[in-house]
């Protein structure tokens, strides 16, 4: 694949992770964790159930504190957890995130689920965030669902719903958790276009945590590959690059849904 | 130049050239589309709208906002639109955000006549109650399983039940219990010395806790403590789908959730209510030795004449009457509860007021029968 990020011009890191361990209490769950997302890319976070994938998510996002290490964000004074509070709080701002279920809140309809970050954070008339939030769920295809409950609509729904929520102060990162699970095929190949095009037309960082191979390849620009047992990362890279070189086995038999290892 | 500016100008041609310069974004304040969409409205049409964007600073979805509703009134219109004068990104997004059709917006339900209200309320009663007695009859079945031995219960169910509502429950009713006898003693002692018959204050306690104050009391606490929690377990349980798990592998979820809980609480609560009439007796001593100069040994006798076995086991027979409803206001509301979170909040709602109303309403009719039975 010729770069994406070549096309789009020369970017620099938006997220640097260095050193990085997490752990629950005294049981790590990775280790030695060192890599950079690079500005407008797609960064996919790979590696199989259990590994660790959504609680890396959870540290890029500021919910869970590393047991050691620094996550630096582009443009800011320190590492996540060092720099002072309302600085986090401002940064905090500046990142969308749809959770693996979409976690709309139940009681409020859908333009009231979008709608919340924009009247905490913007300064704007209500016929202002109204109109901001039916653009949002038209962005991701549900206009005319403004009025309707989180319960009343399926689970694709929910996810996009999830997003136009994820994007509604107009993030300069996005943090997805599993967008496909749980979607039928099609459902999945819209949402990864989707991505695709609110990428190049956001302008925004995406990070995916996932282990849906045709999303990997088909969005991917870059990627780190998580491994449970060595707990830490053992390959990084563009997807389809790491299916062509990487040597290692285990990433191989990911990459190739172990059809490889199966055949040899 | 980052002040928000709009130009409008209609050339000779007819076209009408919108011109953006400045930072769109939401939050400097976006000018009303209405004053552009006048503009094109005006007779005659412009034969085409053209942007130009050579000078915008920046935007985001505040441009958005205000270009999708000068679009869609284009378009309303038969006006063409050239979309070329805009940046990338901004025609990326209209072009998604105008991919799907909007579908039409839903109709809020109008308000229904009072009458409708109602009957509907009145219809919802009714059957809530055959609901309601339908569960009881369900559980009653289960429970004749048990007896067979037919029923699928789980051991470590039943002990994590009797531990959670038994011996968790054992410092708040304390507390709560030698508070209450402590009260009534006060209460009791105040009259009691006008007439110098202090030593009945042993007589008020013993009667009042063991009859009627401790079981009751026992009851709202394990209403608020353990019903509650039955209810919102097995409410987010039917949230997770988890009951209906059990119900497609063949397991009742009657005998499965709802026949530990009961078991344990009907048991446990006579436990409960005999540590609370002690600690109850308890709290009137501390007041009688403290304030009245009555010592523990005389108050403790006095207790001993003035209560009969039968107030005893009238407060016992009452607090196993509460563990059943209790464990059944929570159970029914839990596994009845819709599939939200405020669903699930309602569902415990709904159990402790149950609980505590069947509780009182259950009283007065025992303490009604013992009245007419002499006991």
């Amino acid at each position: 694949m010729s770069s994406a990020s070549e096309e789009r011009g020369k970017t620099g890191p938006k997220i640097t992770v260095s050193d990085l361990t997490m752990a629950y209490g005294s049981s790590v769950v990775m280790q030695d964790l060192d890599f950079t997302i690079n500005e407008r890319d797609i960064f996919v976070i790979m590696g199989g159930s259990g590994s660790g994938k959504s609680t890396l998510l959870r540290h890029l996002v500021g919910l869970h504190e590393p047991a050691r290490g620094t996550i630096f964000y582009q443009g800011t004074s320190a590492g996540f957890w060092e720099m002072p509070p309302p600085e986090r709080e401002r940064l905090l701002r500046r990142f969308g995130v749809l959770y693996q279920g979409g976690a709309l809140w139940s009681s409020m309809t859908l333009a009231e689920n979008v709608a919340l970050p924009l009247q905490e954070y913007v300064q704007a008339g209500a016929e202002e965030i109204s109109a901001v939030s039916s653009l949002k769920l038209a962005l991701v295809g549900l206009a005319g669902f403004e009025e309707y409950y989180p319960s009343e609509i399926s689970g694709g729904m929910t996810k996009r719903a999830g997003l136009a929520r994820a994007m509604a102060l107009d993030p300069d990162v996005l943090f997805f958790d599993e967008p496909s699970a749980g979607l039928d095929p099609v459902s999945s190949r819209r949402l990864d276009e989707l991505i695709l095009d609110l990428r190049d037309s956001l302008r925004a960082t995406i990070v995916v945590v996932t282990h849906e191979l045709s999303s990997i390849f088909a969005i991917g620009d870059d990627s780190v590959f998580l491994d449970g047992e060595s707990k830490t990362v053992i390959a990084s890279g563009n997807p389809k690059q790491l299916l062509a070189e990487s040597k290692d086995p285990r990433v191989r038999a990911f990459l190739t849904r172990g059809e490889e290892t199966n055949r040899g | 130049m980052d002040q928000i500016d709009l130009e409008l100008a209609r050339g000779p041609d007819g076209t009408l050239r919108v011109a953006l310069a400045g930072d769109w974004k939401l939050a400097r304040g976006i000018p009303a589309p209405v004053g552009v969409i006048e503009e094109i409205e005006k007779s005659p049409l412009p034969s085409k709208v053209i942007f130009e964007t050579r000078v915008l600073a920046g935007w985001d979805s505040g441009l958005l906002t205000f270009l999708l509703a000068v679009l869609t009134r284009c378009t309303q219109l038969g006006v063409e639109v050239d979309r070329h004068g805009l940046p990338e990104g901004v025609r990326r997004l209209l072009a998604l955000a105008t991919a799907v059709p909007a579908r039409p917006g839903r109709r809020t339900p109008e308000a229904e006549p009072l009458l409708v209200r109602v009957g509907d309320a009145t219809i919802g009663w009714w059957r809530g109650c055959g609901d309601m007695l339908a569960f009881i009859g369900e559980a009653f079945l289960s429970l004749l399983r048990l007896f067979a031995g037919k029923a699928r219960l789980r051991r470590s169910d039943f002990l994590l039940a009797v531990q959670d509502c038994g011996a968790r429950s054992l410092p708040i009713v304390a507390l709560i219990n030698l508070l209450v006898g402590l009260i009534l003693a006060f209460v009791g002692a105040i009259e009691l010395r006008r007439f110098g018959a202090q030593i009945y204050v042993a007589d008020l306690v013993g009667i009042g806790m063991l009859r009627d104050i401790a079981p009751i009391m026992t009851g709202i606490i394990v209403t608020g403590r353990t019903g509650a929690s039955f209810a919102a377990q097995l409410g987010t349980m039917e949230a997770n789908q988890e009951i209906d798990a059990l119900r497609t592998l063949g397991i009742p979820p009657m005998d499965f959730l709802v026949l530990p809980r009961l078991l344990a609480l009907s048991l446990m609560m006579p436990l409960l209510c005999l540590y609370a009439d002690l600690m109850g007796i308890a709290g009137g001593l501390v007041v009688a030795d403290s304030m009245l100069g009555i010592s523990p040994v005389q108050y403790l006798l006095e207790t001993k004449h003035a209560i009969r076995l039968n107030d005893l086991f009238l407060g016992l027979f009452m607090s196993a009457v509460f563990g059943v409803l209790v464990a059944l206001a929570g159970c029914l509301r839990g596994v009845r509860s819709g599939r939200s979170a405020s669903a699930v909040g309602e569902a415990t709602t709904s159990a402790v007021v149950t609980g505590i109303v069947s509780i009182v309403v259950a009283t007065a009719i025992i303490t009604g029968i013992s009245y007419v039975l002499g006991i």
